[in-house]
């Protein structure tokens, strides 16, 4: 007798939904927002059944702010919407970093800028998810490129939210987020799954934002009998507020340091045939499923090329892309915007070899010919 | 008749006059700077409603037994 | 120091920022003195302000404290409720911040009726930025960014959150301090939304510029100026005209919405639809 399979066809918002909850994620507050609202939809629904609540809040920003707030409480908190609603959230989102809250929010990209292309994908939010937010901060952005990779990845956000105490960005396009694929559960049934610190000292000598030899603070849960103070302002180690140079100086970099320290752990990509390759096509989210493409039928051609992809876009692999960029004659970026990502790549590639853009603004997914025919005029 | 004890924090009072000005019976003076200071305590009839208005929470009244 | 401060405040972190003869302060004691007759738990509550002079309330009282962002203190406060009902939630907010930049978020806190307490401290101004405007700035009155007199019209807060939903409503003032202690009790206990207006007084930004410069002047402009709500309905309309209408101004019962969330929870478990 065959054993039935445990496979469902999912759409990535979907998948992203079932991959929180699988976190953990007991907490949604958001406002709907095309294209991510089939999210709030599945949250919605499934939420309940595992004593988890939903909340459709008055607008993004409430959105946001009520994330944060039921992260306070111990729960792991999703919030999910697009790029108008992206803007929005920032305020808040640059709260969760000073006041360093777990928390997972989901951006399925749209055209833009404003109201723009409301329900064709786009990939120009890139460089808002990294400085949307006013001032300077840590940043951890994931790019999923298949259904399975938006449970998984979702999955990802909140081990990293919880570890680092930051907020963490699933940057999916619509693509991704309304594609359907078949999700085999099998596949994705031993996933390791990481909860926030607790405090380990009693109450008196506890302070939040201490933040210990990795810089990473441990903050209760309200209700557990460590009083202390949470604010945006710019605090010291017990979480109030400071002016004090010295201090301020020591929390800015500590926030940011805890993830760039911690690169190693945090980074992840996929590659292909980069020993060899002559050409690097890097592209991430569904922009890479054309490039992979481009690849398989360049390669039929004869042609050595490579394949890189960024699964953490934010912190960006740098390190590896650096090395590739020692030996390939050109880095090939497909993306849907004016180069955003390809500009990061330039700046780790620093001159060493060429970068060539693959852009489309016209809200529709880049095509493999589109691809090859770039990288057949690399000279 | 019951005796009171009244008492200024003079470091945290911020010498805004509200006590001097609404103590029903001129319990309280003030010093060169404007901040109160308690001047006859005798007669404080134990009303509260200086320490009950004190921004700077810096008067405790007190009944003397 | 009197014992309720010592329970109640982080003695380390005073004196607190506030001006000389702000009124923050008293509301801040009134509070205090509310939650020793209500006997909380300060584990178990929770305090959120947003962003202004109000907001700075959260530093100095020893409860789980959280200072939000301008307007969205209610929105986090929410989200804490939401997670875990069993905490105590207060929130501390200002006229500007809780009915220009959070005003969606007041009436969609009243509307949904969810069980925290809101302390509204109208100082007719914002304080912290020197003096503009808010939406509760009398008509007529100056500011910065009105320094021709106000020519908007401005909210009756509490008719504004009656309107939205809110089940306890009050107003009080802070030179009736002990009576706004009695009504943070009273809408604690109402299992619901409650709204507590708390006039007060702010002599630099406000008072300075509308023709009453000592703290001691707006105070007693307060107790001179108001009158309680049941003295009022024995008056007639001429004789209450000008006046703030002080006390328990609307309690009413209605479901309160993580119990109905609990009850959603309850019913999906259970195979419901």
């Amino acid at each position: 007798m065959t054993k039935k399979k445990n496979i469902e066809l999912l759409q990535g918002n979907e998948a992203c939904a079932l991959g929180a909850i699988r976190a953990g994620c007991r907490f949604f507050a958001g406002y709907p927002i095309t294209p991510s609202t089939e999210i709030a939809e599945v949250m919605a629904k499934e939420l309940p059944k595992v004593g988890g609540k939903f909340i459709q809040m008055e607008d993004e920003i409430a959105g946001m702010a009520a994330t944060i707030g039921a992260s306070l409480t111990g729960k792991k908190a999703l919030t999910a919407t697009s790029g108008p609603g992206f803007s929005l959230k920032q305020e808040n989102l640059g709260y969760a970093c000073i006041a360093e809250i777990p928390c997972v929010v989901v951006n399925v990209m749209r055209g833009g800028p404003s109201t723009g292309l409301p329900t064709s994908p786009s990939q120009s939010d890139v460089m808002q998810a990294k400085w949307g937010t006013h001032g300077d901060h840590p940043v951890i952005a994931l790019s999923p490129s298949s259904i399975k990779e938006s449970y998984t990845l979702a999955v990802k956000a909140f081990n990293l939210a919880e570890k680092y105490m930051t907020p963490v960005i699933i940057l999916m396009d619509e693509v991704i987020g309304h594609l359907r694929e078949p999700l085999d559960f099998d596949e994705v049934k031993d996933l390791e799954i990481i909860d926030r610190k607790k405090p380990d000292i009693t109450p008196d000598k506890y302070q939040a934002y201490h933040g210990g030899e990795e810089g990473i603070p441990i903050l209760a849960p309200f209700g557990t009998g460590y009083r202390y103070h949470i604010t945006g302002l710019t605090h010291d180690e017990s979480g109030y507020p400071t002016m004090a140079p010295k201090v301020v100086e020591r929390m800015n970099r500590r926030i940011v340091n805890k993830v760039e320290e911690h690169k190693e752990d945090i980074v992840e990509f996929e590659s292909q045939n980069t020993e060899d390759a002559e050409i690097l096509i890097l592209s991430y989210g569904g922009s890479a499923r054309s490039a992979k493409e481009a690849v398989l039928r360049l390669k039929a051609e004869g042609y050595q090329v490579g394949f890189f992809r960024p699964i953490t876009i934010w912190p960006f692999p740098e390190k590896e892309v650096g090395k590739i960029a020692e030996k390939v004659k050109a880095i090939v970026v497909p993306e849907m915007n004016m180069g955003q990502l390809k500009q990061e790549v330039e700046r780790v590639v620093a001159g060493r070899t060429k970068v060539l853009g693959v852009n489309k603004v016209d809200g529709e997914l880049i095509t493999p010919a589109e691809i090859i025919t770039v990288v057949k005029g690399v000279e | 008749m019951k005796k009171y004890s009244v008492s200024v924090n003079e470091i945290h009072c911020k010498a805004c006059g509200i006590c001097i000005g609404l103590c029903p019976k001129e319990v309280f003076g003030e010093d060169y700077l404007g901040k109160a200071v308690v001047q006859d305590t005798d007669k404080c009839t134990g009303c509260k409603i200086c320490e009950l208005h004190c921004p700077d929470y810096c008067i405790e009244v007190g009944e003397v037994s | 120091m009197d014992r309720i401060y010592e329970k109640y405040f982080r003695t380390d972190r005073l004196p607190h920022i506030w001006c000389p003869g702000c009124g923050n302060g008293i509301v801040l004691s009134a509070f205090a003195r509310a939650m020793e007759e209500l006997g909380v738990d300060q584990d178990q509550t929770v305090v959120v302000s947003g962003i202004g002079c109000s907001s700075r309330a959260t530093t100095y009282v020893d409860f789980n404290t959280l200072h939000t962002t301008h307007g969205r203190a209610l929105a986090f406060a929410t989200g804490v409720k939401l997670a875990e009902p069993r905490l105590n939630v207060f929130v501390f907010m200002g006229d500007g911040d809780s009915t220009a930049i959070g005003g969606n978020h007041l009436i969609h806190a009243c509307r949904r009726n969810i069980d925290i307490t809101a302390i509204i401290i109208n100082n007719n101004i914002y304080g912290m930025t020197g003096g503009q405007y808010s939406p509760l700035t009398p008509t007529g009155k100056k500011a910065t960014t009105a320094p021709y007199g106000m020519i908007e019209r401005n909210f009756d807060l509490c008719e504004l959150v009656k309107g939205a939903g809110a089940t306890f409503v009050a107003r009080g003032t802070t030179y009736h301090a002990k009576q706004l202690t009695d009504m943070i009790v009273a809408g604690a206990k109402n299992k619901g939304f409650s709204v507590i207006e708390a006039v007060s007084q702010c002599p630099v930004s406000f008072g300075r510029r509308n023709k009453m410069r000592s703290p001691l002047e707006m105070i007693q402009w307060l107790k001179e100026n108001t009158i309680n709500v049941k003295a009022a309905a024995k008056l007639k309309p001429e004789d209450i005209k000008g006046k703030i209408l002080i006390g328990e101004l609307y309690n009413t019962e209605a479901p309160e919405y993580t119990a109905e969330y609990d009850r959603l929870i309850a019913r999906v478990q259970g195979g419901g639809k």
